[in-house]
Formats: structure tokens, C-alpha cells, sequence
């Protein structure tokens, strides 16, 4: 006896992914997150180390300490760098929990534009205050001024 | 969105644990940082207005507060290096477990470093 295949109908339509979303947006911003994190990785740790350990630590911050870091192209970009990349990330990920945890639609809108607010409140002003610093002001008693400024 | 779904996703164990630490440690940075900013934009009012707000930062209960966030954020970098490898290498998930202990462990030494250098800088007078 001859092996005859049964004869099967057509499935009604070849399988297709259903696409859900317009962009690719979420994926971008979970690659975001492994990326900056790994910069940040680098730019906090070294933050930490020159301000809390090196030196007298926490106790030799203080405006001329501000004004020779910033005196120096160098650590007005890694602060830059450090701003945004900070900023962004943790903007993203309090994104991510208030998604989680709000459920009613409102309550995520109202959270998401105290969010957003808080993000470019405090980018702006950051990023203006690195690039107008004036490290040694005029109007400022010299004790409090880096010992550059008086030299 | 549904509400009150039945039964839970939670499973708990390792984890669980380290992704709820990873959320509370993230948020904890956060906020301090949006403080930071704004205590550093002092510097554009006056030297005296920041000295007097980052004084306030030197005392001995600021100082107990640094700890705590030096301590979140070696977690929360240390246990993000962890995600990143269980998304990323192929036998991540297997190892996920065990990479958590080398965060813990990695946690410690970290932190054995920094405390005593940070309690001698808080109550040592220098």
C-alpha cells in the first residue's frame, strides 16, 4: 500500500508577527541604559574618588576647590559628561518605575511632567553653570578664592 | 491596565532581590543627585553661599549620610555590570546567582576600603 500524504487544508493565513509599537523607542532606551551605565561606571567612580577619598576628602571641598577643578577644561567636560549621562539615565529609569507602579493614566502623566521638569530644570541649569563659573570673582573676599587668583 | 492580577510574578530569591535593591538604590541616586546640582549652582551666587551650604556637608551626620550613598551607588554600579552580563553573555542567566555573591563580595572590599577613610575624614579632624 502506497504512503499517501493526508491532504490538509491551507492554514487561513501565514503567521505574522503583529506590531504593537511604531518605533523601536523602548529598545533604544534599554541599549541606553547598559551604554551610559558603563560611562558612568567610569566617571563616578574616579567623581568619588577625587572629592570624598583623595586628599582630606569631603572636608576640602569647598569653593576654591570647586574653581581649580573647573579652572581646567578637563574636569568641565567629565562634569559635563557626568551631568548628562546621570541625568538621562536616571530620568529613564524613574520613567521606567513610574510605568510599573502607576497604573491610572493620569497619575503617570502628572508624575511623568514633574519628571520631565525636574530633568531640564536641572540640566540647564548645571550645563549653564559649568560654562559661565567665574573662578575668581572680584567682588569676593580673597581667603575664599582659589590661591591662583591672587597670584 | 489590569488591576489586582491574580496570583504574582514576584519570585523571590536572589533574583528578585537584587532587581528591587537595583530600583531603591537608583531612585536614592537620583534625588540626591538633583540636590547636588542645585547645591553646586551655588557657586554662581557667591563663594560664601556655597562654603556655607557645603559646610553643612562636612558635619558628622552628613558624613554618616555619604556612606550611605557611596554604598548605593557601588551596589547599584557593581550589580548593574551584573545585568549587563546576564543580557549580554551567553551564560549570564546560568550565572546570574553566582554573580550576585561576586557583587556582594565585591560590595565588602569596596566598602572596607572607603569606610574607614571616610570615618577618619569625618571624626579624625582631617
Amino acid at each position: 500500500m502506497a504512503a499517501t500524504s493526508p491532504d490538509l487544508a491551507a492554514p487561513r493565513s501565514p503567521y505574522a508577527r503583529k506590531k504593537v509599537t511604531r518605533t523601536n523607542y523602548e529598545l533604544y532606551s534599554w541599549m541606553f541604559m547598559r551604554a551610559s551605565g558603563v560611562v558612568l561606571i567610569v566617571l563616578i567612580f574616579a567623581h568619588l574618588w577625587v572629592n570624598l577619598v583623595a586628599g582630606e576628602g569631603v572636608n576640602a571641598i569647598n569653593f576654591g576647590f570647586v574653581a581649580g577643578k573647573w579652572a581646567s577644561p578637563f574636569w568641565q567636560v567629565w562634569d559635563l559628561l557626568m551631568l548628562w549621562l546621570a541625568m538621562f539615565h536616571g530620568t529613564n529609569g524613574v520613567r521606567t518605575i513610574i510605568n510599573d507602579y502607576a497604573e491610572r493614566d493620569g497619575t503617570r502623566l502628572v508624575l511623568k511632567l514633574f519628571l520631565y521638569l525636574a530633568f531640564t530644570v536641572v540640566v540647564v541649569l548645571g550645563t549653564l553653570v559649568i560654562f559661565t563659573f567665574d573662578p575668581c570673582p572680584t567682588d569676593a573676599p580673597a581667603d575664599l578664592l582659589a590661591s591662583f587668583c591672587t597670584a | 491596565m489590569p488591576s489586582a492580577p491574580a496570583g504574582t510574578l514576584y519570585r523571590g530569591r536572589e533574583g528578585m532581590w537584587s532587581w528591587v535593591a537595583h530600583r531603591v538604590t537608583g531612585v536614592l541616586i537620583f534625588f540626591f543627585l538633583l540636590v547636588h546640582v542645585l547645591d553646586t549652582a551655588l557657586v554662581r551666587v557667591s563663594p560664601e553661599a556655597y562654603n556655607a551650604v557645603i559646610g553643612t556637608y562636612q558635619t558628622p551626620i552628613m558624613g554618616l549620610g555619604e556612606i550611605g550613598l557611596v554604598a548605593a551607588i557601588v551596589f547599584h554600579a557593581f550589580n548593574g555590570v551584573r545585568i549587563i552580563l546576564v543580557d549580554f553573555w551567553s551564560k549570564g542567566p546560568r550565572y546570574q546567582r553566582t554573580m550576585l555573591w561576586v557583587v556582594v563580595g565585591l560590595f565588602v572590599v569596596t566598602m572596607a576600603g572607603f569606610l574607614p577613610r571616610q570615618l577618619m575624614h569625618i571624626f579624625g579632624g582631617n
